[in-house]
């Protein structure tokens, strides 16, 4: 029989193995979510195509066709901003999902107990969805274009997993803070609008002054970007150097604050929601 | 004597309430502010800020221990805390100081229907309601045929329950929940919702998994008549500390001494009775023959049923009527004031007083809900229709040497009235 000691201010021993317990309801929310996606819209599941491949095309207007951008190995410039939009899309929805997530499941948090990680890490898990997706249309344009994958692909979970930490880290922290002061609700928005100029989606790292990089990197996405163009595309401009793992360094500090800040705050959360 | 599968030792939980905004969350800004005005504000007194926060502590020193099995009723006022208790012990919310210790899988049901979700069709909320009340999709297979069943949905099951009718809703809602298989089970004021018969279904279904189970059963709810037929002992709440902690006859008891919610006697101020502009209600009571309200019949008793109003206009015929149920939620019977002159002739203007007597030997042993009306079906007005608004219980005294329909019979007799018959020898 289990034995559970609730004293004020005390982290439960077994908080990590209760998330193990109740895995099924992460995937069962995760499901919800994606059911209800999409109800009630003519187009259906056909918007998780069309979301990315309409944006690709508008990047691909402004700077290959406006700007006049390209690459600098040959590759077809869609692939080459293909790749850099896996990352930073799943990373946006992710960030977008997981900061509501809390207090769009209000009446859950206040009428039953479950560990909340597992609601900001659903939202998470739901946007995996629109990931793999992507991923199909990914190897689509791949086949369109004629490029043939290269052993780097077997290197892109890796950088997945990065990505997936830095929704992971960052959603958790704006997800429990939200719940207090939801200024959160109108900050996201803007760091996601301004993250698609400042991550390098539509254009080359190597356009960015070298002097520069380092305090660029701190965009944590900017180090995962080069690592999928490079998995992907072959070009690579800072993988493996100082800039990129100063995004590794701001993933992995996200991680610990989202991680600490959200358990802080957990506990209060019915109280404050 | 079994294992004690929730104690709690000092449990207090404490809110900062503000008075002045009424705004649910602070923003940011706020928060900068107020901390920039404290500190640059050294003129003007620093008092002020501090006025609008005050502490409240919802509940405060609780010491109590329930044993596995045994359903535990928590009543009390509206804001006495039960709410909140519930809220610590499933471990919805922290409690500020103190300890408790849970043995066992707690579920908690404060909520019919937490997580549906309006869009999902019935058979997909069985499993997500299922799953966030703390059960694994093995175990919803398992049960999903009894659940279906339980709720009598099943024709419905693939429609959205957006589409539901409330009381289908409920129906399937609570169906997910009765089938939860917790050591412990938390359930707050849930039965409020749904017809009669149904949640006399539930009641049973509840009944039967504390009993049978050994699970342990802890029950919010102002429905008496419920709490009277589930549970065994109780904690009375009364602003946030425990009044009284025992077997439920004896708090009863004191809970009616202390005319908390009197369940056996309402009372009106003349400018807040219910009625309308003919007739206002101020007083009814369940009330022996000495017209003094009372709780507990003996069944060799007359019960009566006790109205006073206070009519305005000449030229109304109005009547008075009540409806009794039993504690499984049938009506034992109704009654209209039939026998009274005003059946037929208009009241009076003034204070009126009417009495119902139930004769002795009548009714079975248990709890009774009474619901009280003022109406005139045949002009088709209602003046005023309070359900359940009264209760009170029977129970056989058995003093020695008294006939009564159960005779010698020890244990439990059976039905729905124990009327007295007289027999007599034809041949």
């Amino acid at each position: 029989m289990n034995r559970i000691i609730i004293e004020p201010g005390k982290t439960e021993k077994n908080y990590w193995l209760d998330i193990w317990r109740f895995r099924e309801l992460l995937f069962i929310l995760s499901w919800r979510d994606i059911k209800v996606r999409y109800r009630q819209t003519k187009l259906g599941i056909a918007w998780a195509i069309l979301r990315p491949m309409l944006t690709m095309g508008i990047l691909l207007l402004v700077f290959n066709r406006f700007v006049g951008l390209n690459t600098t190995n040959g590759q077809p410039y869609a692939i080459f901003v293909f790749a850099a939009q896996l990352p930073w899309m799943f990373f946006a929805t992710a960030l977008s999902d997981a900061s509501n997530s809390i207090i769009a499941n209000e009446r859950l948090i206040t009428k039953v107990y479950f560990p909340r990680i597992i609601i900001p890490l659903s939202s998470v898990a739901t946007s995996l969805v629109d990931f793999l997706i992507s991923m199909f249309l990914l190897f689509g344009l791949l086949a369109y274009y004629g490029v043939e994958p290269t052993w780097r692909l077997l290197m892109l979970p890796i950088f997945f997993i990065l990505v997936l930490l830095a929704a992971m880290g960052a959603g958790l922290f704006v997800a429990a803070l939200n719940v207090q002061y939801r200024d959160f609700r109108y900050i996201v928005p803007f760091i996601v609008q301004f993250g698609l100029y400042l991550s390098p989606v539509g254009y080359s790292i190597s356009r960015v002054p070298e002097a520069w990089r380092p305090l660029f990197s701190l965009n944590p996405i900017v180090g995962i970007i080069d690592g999928f163009r490079w998995a992907i595309t072959g070009e690579s401009v800072i993988l493996m150097q100082l800039p990129f793992w100063i995004s590794i360094g701001v993933i992995v500090c996200f991680l610990f604050l989202g991680v600490y800040q959200f358990r802080k705050m957990e506990r209060s959360f019915a109280d404050l929601i | 004597m079994s294992e004690v599968v929730i104690s709690a030792e000092n449990i207090g939980k404490k809110y900062k309430i503000s008075h002045q905004t009424k705004e649910k969350y602070v923003t940011l800004r706020e928060t900068i502010a107020s901390r920039i005005k404290a500190a640059t504000n050294f003129s003007r007194k620093s008092s002020t800020n501090k006025d609008t926060i005050e502490d409240f502590w919802a509940l405060s020193d609780l010491n109590f221990e329930i044993r596995q099995g045994e359903a535990v009723g928590v009543i009390g006022r509206n804001g006495a805390g039960k709410s909140t208790l519930l809220k610590v012990i499933s471990r919805i919310t922290e409690p500020t100081v103190g300890k408790l210790e849970l043995n066992g899988r707690v579920a908690s049901l404060l909520e019919v229907g937490t997580g549906f979700h309006p869009e999902l069709t019935g058979r997909e909320n069985i499993y997500l309601n299922g799953a966030i009340l703390g059960m694994t999709q093995v175990e919803i297979k398992r049960k999903f045929d009894e659940i279906v069943d339980f709720s009598g949905v099943e024709k419905f099951l693939d429609t959205p329950v957006k589409r539901y009718s409330s009381g289908m809703y409920v129906r399937l809602a609570f169906a997910v929940a009765a089938h939860l298989d917790p050591e412990i089970l938390i359930i707050d004021e849930v039965l409020a919702v749904g017809d009669a018969e149904f949640q006399k279904k539930c009641l049973n279904k509840m009944d039967e998994v504390s009993k049978t189970g050994g699970r342990t059963i802890l029950f919010v709810s102002h429905n008496m008549t419920a709490i009277q037929s589930l549970c065994s002992s109780c904690i009375w709440l009364e602003k946030g500390k425990i009044q009284q902690l025992g077997a439920l006859a004896e708090i009863i008891q004191s809970y009616q001494n202390q005319g908390v919610k009197i369940l056996f006697e309402s009372n009106w101020e003349p400018n807040r009775a219910p009625g309308s502009a003919v007739v206002r209600l101020y007083r009814t009571a369940i009330v022996n023959s000495q017209l003094s309200a009372q709780y507990t019949y003996d069944v060799v008793e007359k019960i009566g049923v006790l109205f006073e109003y206070e009519v305005f206009e000449n030229d109304n015929v109005i009547w008075a009527g009540f409806n009794l149920h039993n504690s499984e939620g049938i009506n034992v019977f109704d009654s209209h004031s039939v026998t009274l002159e005003t059946y037929s002739k208009p009241h009076e203007k003034g204070i009126h007083q009417v009495v119902a007597w139930i004769p002795a030997d009548l009714l079975n042993e248990g709890f009774y809900s009474v619901s009280i009306a003022l109406f005139n079906h045949l002009v088709g007005t209602t003046h005023c229709h309070l359900r359940d608004e009264l209760s009170f219980s029977v129970v056989d005294k058995g003093s020695y040497g008294r006939i009564t329909a159960k005779g010698d019979m020890g244990s439990n007799f059976p039905g729905i009235v124990r009327p007295l018959l007289n027999w007599e020898k034809t041949k």
